[in-house]
């Protein structure tokens, strides 16, 4: 280009010059960016080659490059975690040899424990129990909110049961022997009825209706249920039989869920949680499950 | 093909303001002394709160969650008064800039105070605009070399001193200056320090009005504001025009007064010529006017050649009239702005008065929405929390309302007493509240939970609901 062609020319509305270019008479302003901002830009540039150095970034054929500093998001997860351990470590040497009783007293000590129970309860019991330890009535897993506890509802017991489990094989289980008394002919039929029938009246008391049925039905339920569910159906926790004069029903309290199972049993597992959970985890479980609002 | 005399990346050309005296001048620099005052003594001002509470006026406590102004503390759940000052800000910005132009970029923008400060550190050991040119034309020369060392020396102490300033709202001042004393500080006051050093130093000392022309949105979007009864710097143009020379003691006939001396564009820290016209770089400082005043003295003609006013003025002069300047203060953009402005302070002003001193918030627990109990009766449970943002130890009382409850407890390791439960001052506490009732008709109903302080007037209510069995 001549010198001649250099000519600059300017803009008569704007004041701008323009770089020469025109497109159907349009012609473009020559405004040019700050310098600055394109050693900024490349500054950039050259940052973002640091991450490659200093974080995991390329693929490669076996995996990817590692970066520098060897930066992982494990190693951070593991680094978070180990942080959390050790203000936790601070609780569980306290909490640790103490009896339930003893860490109830200190209201730090109890709202730790029940907020790692509580954790602990989603892990490994909520499978059955429900995260809101609702329980499932279809498949006779407790609801662990309510009053009605088949084995006792103080810390102490709860604790025991989430030890040795329920039918678990533990040599010190929570055995249950409700015979099946309709499948083994232990009772007819008929039988069953009239006790399927006194019982789901049971919760009434006195006021429940006196038919021939009921009355009947009252006969078979002292010679056959009294000695393990109690004379007017409290049950015991010392056995695991239910309380049968309440509202709460495991298996449903209709008669004809109650015939059912009479004649053919329940007999419900819980596994041990001794040799899986530690010590700590299983006291922490407890007083979550204890603080649900049916705790004794 | 590209032409070769394109440029598509522009040098920055550097800016060498002559100093100048004058009105604005003087203006500036009590507005700066006044602003970096306030912003270096502000943390230093004590407050007395009581016992175990910060005692410093300003302080925003991040770990615990707690901004302090003066007899005002500031809890994470009030944040909206942030939003309101924001709100105020800008709004404020904008009623600001309809009635006098860019007065926030001429005189108050941080931008400007510490590119200003800066700008007098470099004249004070470098000399004036000429010297200053001079100098940065020689090679490296034992004069150059010490006069730029020492600038910039005190330039990163400024920067210093700015993000060390910074840090102490942030912290109880006195004990955070002992700490810095001894370069016993944790790394995020550390990186604090240092990053506002660098950027101040950058900022102030190289960016200056490229910040204003190419980082700032208020710059772009401020000319929005602008109407023509807003008050801009301008050149007359009426009375100026034909500029040229003029020599002592002829006739002003056929010439405009502007002599074309240039000081106006000596001085101006974003190197424009204002006698172009109003100009989206133009920060309205007001230098130009004090040089230009300077010059109309000394050539005995009346000062404002270039002043601060209205573009309807200065059309009418254009046109003709010669009568006095007027400024239209209520139009109605001015009006628009100071009614949002009352509306949002006096909304603020009611919100600070009327905010409660103690909150109840009740949660119900939906998993599980309701427990049946062994004599058929129903429980709900909730999470109740009891604000209490007073600095003493208070007791409440705990009712519930619009239920014919059989039990209402607290599940807690320590008995508590919902008649008289003790809430520690600043604190919130936590209570599982467990309502037992009869089932109840309706699968869910509403109740109210209430605290009442026992002895005091402190009460708050919150609704939330009995839920009694599955909906159908």
């Amino acid at each position: 280009m001549s010198d001649a062609d250099k000519q600059k020319e300017i803009d008569r509305v704007s004041g701008v010059e323009t770089t020469g270019h025109e497109w159907d008479g349009l012609k473009e302003l020559n405004n040019p960016a700050p310098r600055w901002w394109l050693w900024v830009f490349l500054l950039c540039c050259i940052w973002a080659v640091g991450y490659w150095v200093v974080y995991p970034a390329w693929p490669t054929l076996s995996g990817h490059t590692g970066g520098k500093f060897g930066w992982t998001q494990y190693s951070q997860l593991k680094s978070s975690q180990a942080e959390i351990t050790g203000r936790r470590i601070a609780y569980l040497d306290k909490m640790n040899g103490l009896a339930l009783a003893d860490i109830k007293k200190s209201q730090d000590l109890y709202e730790f424990a029940r907020a790692g129970g509580a954790v602990a309860f989603k892990e490994n019991c909520a499978a059955c129990h429900g995260t809101g330890a609702q329980g499932n009535a279809v498949r006779g897993y407790p609801n662990l909110n309510d009053d009605d506890w088949l084995w006792g509802g103080d810390l102490d017991a709860i604790y025991k049961t989430i030890r040795v489990g329920v039918n678990s094989g533990h040599d010190d289980q929570r055995g249950t022997q409700m015979p099946s008394f309709g499948r083994d002919g232990l009772l007819t039929s008929s039988q069953i009825s009239d006790v399927a029938k006194y019982v789901a009246e049971l919760h009434k008391g006195d006021a429940a209706a006196i038919t021939e049925a009921h009355t009947r039905g009252a006969k078979v339920f002292a010679e056959n249920c009294a000695a393990c569910h109690g004379p007017s159906g409290e049950g015991s926790t010392e056995m695991g039989a239910p309380r049968l004069n309440d509202q709460i029903w495991l298996w449903g309290g209709d008669e004809k869920s109650i015939h059912n199972t009479v004649a053919n049993a329940h007999l419900g597992v819980m596994p041990m949680w001794e040799h899986r959970l530690d010590d700590d985890t299983v006291k922490m479980l407890a007083i979550y499950v204890h603080s649900l609002g049916g705790g004794k | 093909m590209l032409d070769e005399n394109i440029t598509f990346f522009e040098k920055q050309k550097r800016i060498y303001p002559r100093a100048v005296e004058g009105r604005y001048r003087r203006l500036k620099w009590a507005a700066i002394a006044l602003l970096l005052g306030i912003y270096y003594a502000t943390p230093w001002l004590r407050w007395h709160r009581g016992e175990n509470l910060p005692d410093q006026a300003v302080l925003i406590d991040m770990p615990a969650r707690r901004a302090y102004f003066f007899g005002i503390e500031i809890w994470p759940d009030e944040v909206y008064f942030i939003t309101g000052i924001l709100v105020l800000a800008a709004i404020g910005l904008f009623f600001a800039t309809s009635l006098l132009g860019r007065v926030w970029c001429g005189y108050a923008c941080p931008q400007t105070v510490w590119t200003d400060l800066f700008v007098w550190v470099e004249e004070k050991i470098q000399g004036d605009r000429n010297a200053r040119i001079r100098l940065d034309q020689q090679g490296l020369t034992f004069g150059r070399i010490w006069k730029k060392t020492l600038t910039h020396a005190l330039w990163i102490v400024i920067g210093l001193c700015t993000g060390g300033a910074w840090v102490f709202y942030f912290n109880d001042a006195p004990t955070l200056l002992d700490h810095i004393r001894h370069l016993d500080v944790p790394w995020s006051v550390g990186s604090w320090i240092l990053g506002l050093t660098a950027s101040t130093y950058l900022m102030a000392g190289y960016a200056r009005e490229q910040v204003c022309k190419y980082m700032c949105p208020y710059a772009r979007f401020q000319s929005a504001m602008f109407d023509r009864d807003t008050l801009i710097i301008g050149y007359d143009p009426g009375r100026g025009e034909p500029r040229g020379k003029h020599k002592k003691g002829t006739s002003w006939e056929g010439h405009g007064h502007c002599i074309d001396c240039t000081q106006c564009v000596a001085v101006c820290p974003v190197g424009i010529d204002i006698r172009n016209g109003l100009q989206m770089e133009c920060i309205a400082c007001g230098l130009c006017v004090d040089a230009c005043n300077d010059i109309m003295d000394k050539v005995d003609l009346p000062r404002g050649l270039i002043r601060y006013d209205t573009q309807r003025n200065y059309d009418a002069r254009k046109g003709g009239n010669t009568n006095k300047s007027r400024l239209r203060i209520w139009r109605p953009r001015t009006f628009y702005y100071m009614a949002v402005l009352s509306l949002v302070s006096g909304l603020m002003i009611y919100g600070l008065i009327a905010r409660p001193r103690m909150e109840l918030h009740a949660s119900q627990n939906r998993n599980p929405l309701f427990v049946k109990l062994s004599d058929g009766s129903i429980r709900n449970n909730y999470l109740v929390k009891i604000f209490n943002k007073t600095h003493e130890t208070r007791h409440f009382a705990l009712k519930v309302r619009g239920l014919d409850t059989k039990e209402v407890s607290v599940q807690s390791a320590i008995p508590l007493d919902l008649a008289n439960l003790e809430v520690t001052g600043g604190i919130v506490a936590q209570y599982r509240v467990m309502i037992t009732a009869e089932k109840q008709a309706e699968p869910r109903r509403r109740i109210e939970i209430s605290a009442r302080e026992v002895g005091g007037k402190l009460q708050d209510a919150a609704t939330t609901i009995f839920v009694s069995g599955d909906e159908q």
